[in-house]
């Protein structure tokens, strides 16, 4: 595992040195076997967004080289999938020890008339003071779902509304491919043991 | 006609019997209820626990002091994409535990009048109708429990009746 650390840390850098080519360390992105998520190597998604983190930041996916970008569509007053896939995600981090750091959990909310910036930081940072939410307007916010083939739509309740919404969580290795599908039904254990794949070829 | 007559007088007997004392027929019970915490500013929250009816019931409302409007709702995951909405009523079949958990049914609290915190204890008010249309309530304190507890669902017995 050290002799793997050393080898991701050595291509990183090189990384940031500058060619910035959205192609694999090995100059491929070759399809990746997993055990539990869902293969997308092949898959080009979610490249081109440009949102604002809760400090007022403007992000793109190239904000995050270097770190293994776990991405999560949600919104704060989701009361089941949201709050698991995060505390998934921190069970998950804990699991995979050290090379849990290089674990980038980036919240995008669906639901930007409710989430405030103020509400979107507390709420992560209650999960892992690491975790990042990020937020558009209504026209940033379609534009990242429909790059991620996220479903999202407002369900009506009473004078107010709740919401649908994908529950993929998608994960890029550290050079800004996406590689992986992580299904809400899997466990911390089976997510830890599909991201340190990731991390084995980037 | 007997049969019918029955039916009207056990109907009585238990309307009396509910009015008197609430604890005289004890046909629901509730477990390990327990609420997400919020952080400042979120406008809702989530209600959880398992019921156990005796007889055929329903779960009709949930109502809280702690929020304007409680609504139940449902959680279905289909192709991973998770579709929530809002339902009438929770079957509760007799002697199954139905869960109100995060997977399925669950109670929403909407319009948070402040801030849910880890520890506090938040009054639930069930209403229980069996299949004679004999509405039952049932008083329930709920503890807030922190998002990242919502994972292990350890068992602190709430109260039941």
């Amino acid at each position: 595992m050290n002799d793997l650390l050393t080898r991701r840390q050595v291509v990183t850098g090189m990384g940031l040195l500058g060619l910035g080519l959205l192609a694999g360390c090995d100059g491929s992105t070759t399809a990746l076997d997993f055990k539990y998520g869902k293969d997308l190597s092949n898959k080009i998604m979610g490249r081109t967004f440009k949102l604002t983190d809760t400090s007022g930041e403007v992000k793109t996916l190239s904000s995050y080289r270097g770190l293994m970008p776990v991405v999560f569509f949600g919104f704060t007053q989701c009361p089941s999938v949201c709050p698991t896939a995060l505390a998934r995600a921190v069970q998950a981090k804990k699991l995979m020890g050290e090379d849990g750091k290089t674990m980038q959990v980036i919240f995008i909310t669906v639901d930007p008339e409710r989430d405030t910036p103020e509400i979107l930081d507390a709420y992560v940072k209650q999960f892992d003071p690491g975790f990042v939410a990020l937020r558009g307007t209504l026209e940033q916010t379609q534009a990242v779902a429909k790059e991620f083939g996220v479903f999202y739509e407002k369900v009506p309740v009473g004078d107010t509304y709740t919401m649908s919404h994908t529950a993929t969580s998608f994960v890029f290795d550290s050079r800004g491919n996406l590689r992986l599908g992580l299904s809400p039904s899997l466990s911390a254990k089976q997510c830890a043991e599909d991201l340190l794949t990731v991390m084995e070829v980037c | 006609m007997t049969a019918l007559f029955s039916n009207v007088a056990r109907v009585l007997l238990v309307s009396l019997l509910t009015a008197a004392s609430a604890s005289a027929f004890a046909q629901t019970r509730v477990d390990d209820a327990w609420v997400r915490t919020s952080v400042p500013g979120q406008p809702s929250s989530g209600a959880f626990m398992r019921i156990t009816a005796d007889t055929d019931s329903k779960l009709l409302s949930v109502s809280s002091p702690v929020a304007r409007d409680v609504q139940i709702h449902e959680m279905s995951m289909t192709n991973d994409v998770m579709r929530m909405g809002p339902v009438d009523s929770v079957p509760l079949p007799a002697g199954k535990t139905v869960s109100l958990d995060p997977d399925g049914y669950h109670v929403m609290l909407m319009g948070l009048v402040g801030q849910i915190k880890a520890g506090d204890q938040v009054p639930l008010t069930l209403t229980v109708e069996d299949a004679r249309g004999v509405r039952e309530t049932i008083e329930v304190k709920a503890p807030a429990r922190a998002m990242m507890d919502s994972m292990d669902m350890s068992h602190d017995h709430g109260s039941m009746h």
